[in-house]
């Protein structure tokens, strides 16, 4: 059974963003193009959806043909119930990202848009690919536009945040590279993921291979300590940089946690997986506090990010389905509600030209359409019921809570916490008299934000309450995970 | 007198033959000609290096044949590297025109020193002899070193042409007297009965040893690779432009080809031995070459560099040809050594193309400064740049990449773990001087707004080369096959 949908799902974006370079003199067809390309990128997205088995825990969608026969390379992809919805995530926020540069973005107008299209086409074939070396290509070459766009189009400081976003995630790959290259010649010339993980591997080189993974994924995500590199990139990337960086990538890394680390050295995870479990709650309680204290509202919003992500590694390294599931519905949903955040932080700079929490005050008073929406994606960033921040939170702390009752306890305090640094923040900001005289001259949003608030404020409440069609589609993929993690290969 | 006399056959060097007859037309014919219609001599020896490509391609059969008493082979390893030789060298001339042109150096002596250089490296790729080799590497290098101070009023390219003379004629030296060493031992110095005389074990291994120390070095010197990189740096910098474009990219073929026929046809049985060598050589390069690049404000400094690393990781793949007595790495590590080289040529001259391409009459642009903001004056070209410096720094999708992918492959195949880690360790440190090019031409404003001024042929040239490296990058199988179907015809 050979599909293109999956080819169409990396290419469609690719290609398009060569038209766009094309029609780089005139700004207003360059947006008109782009526009036209990523909703194109989500259409055809939309039926890997709509087609989707849900009962067939194996990949679907399946595409192979010889790539590179030199070193037994495919060109293999297919999707499972793991890694379809992040397709369509991806390929819906680059429509909500290209809407959102519309009038902000002046300055190059055709590369900026046509570097989020290819990171977009980038990106679905990290999703899709089961080839390693397919998977590794597109997973180093997304850095590349996302380096330019923070370069160019990124804030003062710029210069260095590209630099070391770009190093420490190159840092990590590398030596992801050379465990591929070992298993490669390990598993008698495949690079083909499914058969790695029916391979037989002795402890110690298993736990060689999960370091390598580690360093490269755990940067991604990023996990305490090493998440430096993401404050910064944050605060410096433009609004759509950000919005990619918090909703897309970081969730590469814990991708890759459940592709390669997991079922390739299962005994391995299952030895190490007290220290990931460590990692993770310092990420949630410790960087939960950074967060608290921080002045720079992108800032705080990176860290709440840092500490969501460390839910969703403690939900894979509890190894219970409903912790697994959790930490995936948590991805979908920090997808929504990250980018949401920093669109709305994007709204106030686009007018303030201001990130500090304390140059704001009384932002009711002028935008209260506005503030409407900041508070919906606030409390579903602390996670209230009835928003997407809550299912997978709460999932997450059941799961943690059947394993050990004190991991689940010190999870749970992150409600508390993101409670007290999202809404503290809400508070100074939005909330007061109206501050000084910047604030007293602000505009309410126009229908361009207007429209991408209303789409993602649909999406943060449709999932919070019914988050069945989410859940069901992984399902089966994640039993066969567990099951197959739960086997050693010794 | 004559009775032992025996006609050698002629057929297999049919393109040496047509080269040299052709370079001397060309001397002849551009006396004639006054400096108006100095394009013709450039037109002569495209036309030229065409020719000896046709005559290659035709004669190409996949068959090892030698001739002239066995000092002279053709085979399809020698055919494939001399087609990539005629090419990167109709690239080089297409892109020096313009540079030559605006400082009243584009004598006739360019042309066919150049094509006097191509000549030597072919002889090179072609030798089966200790003396063919040594004599294609003189005729190669005395051009080379002529060509370097082609420029007489340019005391920094005169001081280079000196350094590159003494230093090369050094090596040269170490490499002769190498040689003398392994034919005392031998009785030979043809590459197939010394083989054969270490096959069968009658030869004098402490003579060899000492002998080859010195062949290596020679080899070493020739690649650039540490510690006999010093006039790399001093040569890409003082030489003009053009010159360096030529040196940092055909000679690195013939180099390789050279290293391949002394040391793996010929001096196989003493792997264990250079094999250590090179892997000291290889990391030491690929450190010095990394860290050295970071502090280099000069472009074509920073390229010389960045050379002499990637003639460590070259190095990398031909010493994990033979683990123990098992040969069955070989073929792997061979292929992907040529394969490295190949792409270090293709991406050589594009970096070297683009140099040139904002140089102009009375200006050189080989400060990192001058590529400042060349997005905001031209985007295609400062994509071409961008493609080029990622496929250096190894990031996928470019034809670097793979370059590197394979050689890993090759090092970790043969056990080579620890070494493997260290050298992606440093490029991981190469990829930041790669990345400040970047971020010079996308993330600055430029300094000077001059629009770019070049020929038609050498903005499709440069554009043409950009795209190669793309699409080597998204599409590697072929040029990969290329190179292990050759060697596993010529082996």
């Amino acid at each position: 059974m050979s599909s293109y949908l999956l080819s169409l799902a990396i290419w469609v974006p690719i290609l398009g963003a060569l038209i766009v370079f094309a029609a780089g003199a005139n700004k207003n067809l360059a947006r008109w193009t782009a526009l036209g390309v990523a909703l194109a990128g989500f259409i055809v997205t939309v039926p890997l959806y709509l087609g989707f088995d849900m009962t067939e825990a194996g990949m679907q969608f399946v595409e192979q043909r010889a790539w590179i026969p030199r070193f037994n390379i495919e060109y293999l992809l297919g999707i499972d119930g793991i890694s379809v919805l992040f397709i369509l995530l991806n390929s819906f926020i680059t429509i909500i990202v290209v809407i959102a540069g519309w009038q902000v973005i002046e300055d190059k107008v055709a590369q900026y848009l046509g570097a989020f299209l290819i990171m977009s086409g980038l990106m679905n074939g990290i999703f899709s690919a089961l080839d390693a070396v397919l998977f590794y290509v597109f997973f180093e070459a997304s850095l590349i536009p996302m380096y330019i766009i923070i370069g160019v189009w990124g804030g003062q400081n710029r210069v260095y945040a590209a630099f070391k976003f770009f190093l420490y995630t190159l840092l990590g790959s590398l030596l992801m590279l050379i465990a591929l290259i070992y298993l490669f010649l390990s598993s008698g010339g495949s690079f083909n993921l499914l058969e790695w993980h029916q391979l037989r591997i002795d402890m110690m080189p298993q736990i060689l291979i999960f370091l390598a993974f580690l360093v490269a994924f755990a940067v991604k995500v990023p996990m305490w300590p090493v998440h430096t590199w993401l404050p910064d990139a944050h605060v410096e990337a433009p609004t759509g940089g950000s919005v990619v960086l918090a909703a897309i990538m970081l969730k590469l890394g814990a991708y890759g946690f459940l592709r390669f680390s997991l079922p390739i050295a299962p005994d391995a995870s299952q030895y190490l997986a007290p220290m990931m479990i460590g990692l993770s709650l310092i990420a949630v309680v410790y960087i939960g506090f950074v967060a608290l204290v921080q002045t720079d509202m992108k800032k705080l919003i990176a860290y709440s990010s840092i500490s969501h992500m460390g839910f969703v590694t403690l939900g894979f390294f509890i190894f219970n389905q409903i912790g697994v599931e959790g930490a995936l519905v948590q991805m979908i949903s920090h997808g929504f509600i990250s980018a949401a955040m920093f669109l709305c932080v994007g709204v106030m700079y686009d007018r303030m030209h201001s990130r500090n929490i304390a140059d704001y005050g009384g932002v009711v008073n002028t935008m209260p359409k506005f503030a409407a929406f900041f508070m919906l994606f606030a409390m579903a960033n602390a996670g209230l019921p009835a928003t997407s921040g809550f299912v997978g939170e709460f999932m997450v702390i059941l799961g943690a809570i059947k394993f050990n009752f004190w991991v689940g306890f010190a999870a749970a305090t992150t409600l508390i916490l993101g409670a007290a640094y999202t809404l503290w923040m809400y508070k100074r900001v939005v909330f007061g008299e109206v501050a000084n005289s910047h604030v007293a001259e602000l505009t309410d949003i126009n229908n361009r934000e207007f429209l991408f608030l209303a789409v993602l404020a649909f999406c943060v409440l449709a999932m919070g309450i019914y988050p069945y069609p989410f859940t069901e589609v992984m399902h089966a993929s994640v039993d066969n995970l567990l099951k197959h993690v739960a086997v050693s290969k010794l | 007198m004559l009775k032992n006399f025996v006609m050698p056959d002629f057929y297999p060097a049919a393109p040496e033959i047509f080269l040299l007859t052709m370079a001397c037309v060309i001397l002849m014919v551009d006396v004639f000609l006054g400096r108006s219609k100095r394009w013709i001599t450039s037109a002569l020896t495209i036309v030229t290096l065409i020719g000896c490509a046709l005559i290659t391609y035709l004669t190409m059969d996949g068959q090892v044949v030698l001739t002239f008493n066995n000092m002279f082979v053709d085979d399809l390893l020698a055919d494939f590297l001399k087609l990539l030789v005629y090419l990167a060298v109709i690239v080089v001339v297409i892109y020096s025109r313009d540079y030559l042109v605006a400082r009243q150096l584009d004598k006739g002596e360019f042309y066919v020193l150049v094509l006097f250089a191509t000549l030597g490296m072919m002889v090179m790729i072609s030798a089966s002899h200790f003396l063919t080799l040594y004599l294609g590497l003189e005729l190669m290098s005395l051009s080379l070193y002529a060509l370097v101070a082609i420029d007489r009023n340019s005391s920094r390219a005169t001081e280079a042409a000196m350094k590159y003379f003494i230093l090369g004629s050094l090596a040269s030296g170490l490499l002769l007297y190498g040689m003398s060493m392994v034919y005392g031992a031998t009785g030979t110095l043809e590459i197939g009965g010394v083989a054969q005389a270490l096959h069968l074990g009658v030869a004098n291994k402490t003579v060899l040893v000492f002998g080859l120390v010195f062949v290596v070095s020679g080899i070493a010197f020739k690649l650039g690779a540490v510690p006999f990189h010093m006039w790399v740096p001093d040569v890409y910098h003082g030489a003009p432009t053009p010159i360096t474009l030529l040196i940092a990219s055909a000679p690195k073929l013939a180099a390789f080809a050279m290293a391949m026929r002394i040391l793996v046809y010929g001096l196989f049985e003493l792997a264990e031995h250079w094999q250590s060598m090179l892997m000291i050589m290889a990391v030491l390069s690929i450190a010095l070459g990394n860290l050295a690049a970071i502090a280099q404000t000069n472009i074509k400094r920073m390229l010389a560099y960045s050379a002499i690393a990637h003639m460590g990781f070259m190095l990398l793949a031909l010493m994990s040809g033979v683990v123990g007595p098992d040969r069955h790495y070989a073929l792997n590590a061979y292929s992907s050594a040529m394969y490295y080289a190949v792409a270090y040529v293709i991406m050589s001259l594009a970096s070297f193309g683009m140099v040139l391409l904002l140089s102009r009459a009375g200006y050189e642009a080989e400060h990192l400064e001058d590529f400042k903001g060349l997005n905001q004056r031209s985007p295609w070209f400062a994509a071409v740049m961008m493609v080029t410096m990622l496929s250096m720094a190894g990031v996928p999708f470019f034809v670097g990449f793979f370059a590197k992918f394979s050689v890993l492959i090759a090092a970790i195949d043969a056990g080579y773990i620890a070494v493997a880690v260290f050298a992606v360790l440093f490029s991981l440190i190469g990829a930041f001087y790669y990345l400040r090019v970047i971020k010079l031409m996308y993330f600055d404003a430029p300094v000077d707004a001059a629009p770019i001024v070049a020929s038609l042929d050498m903005r499709f040239m440069l554009s043409l080369n950009g795209i190669a490296i793309a699409l080597f990058g998204l599409f590697p199988n072929a040029l990969m096959s290329l190179c292990t179907y050759a060697l596993l015809r010529s082996l």
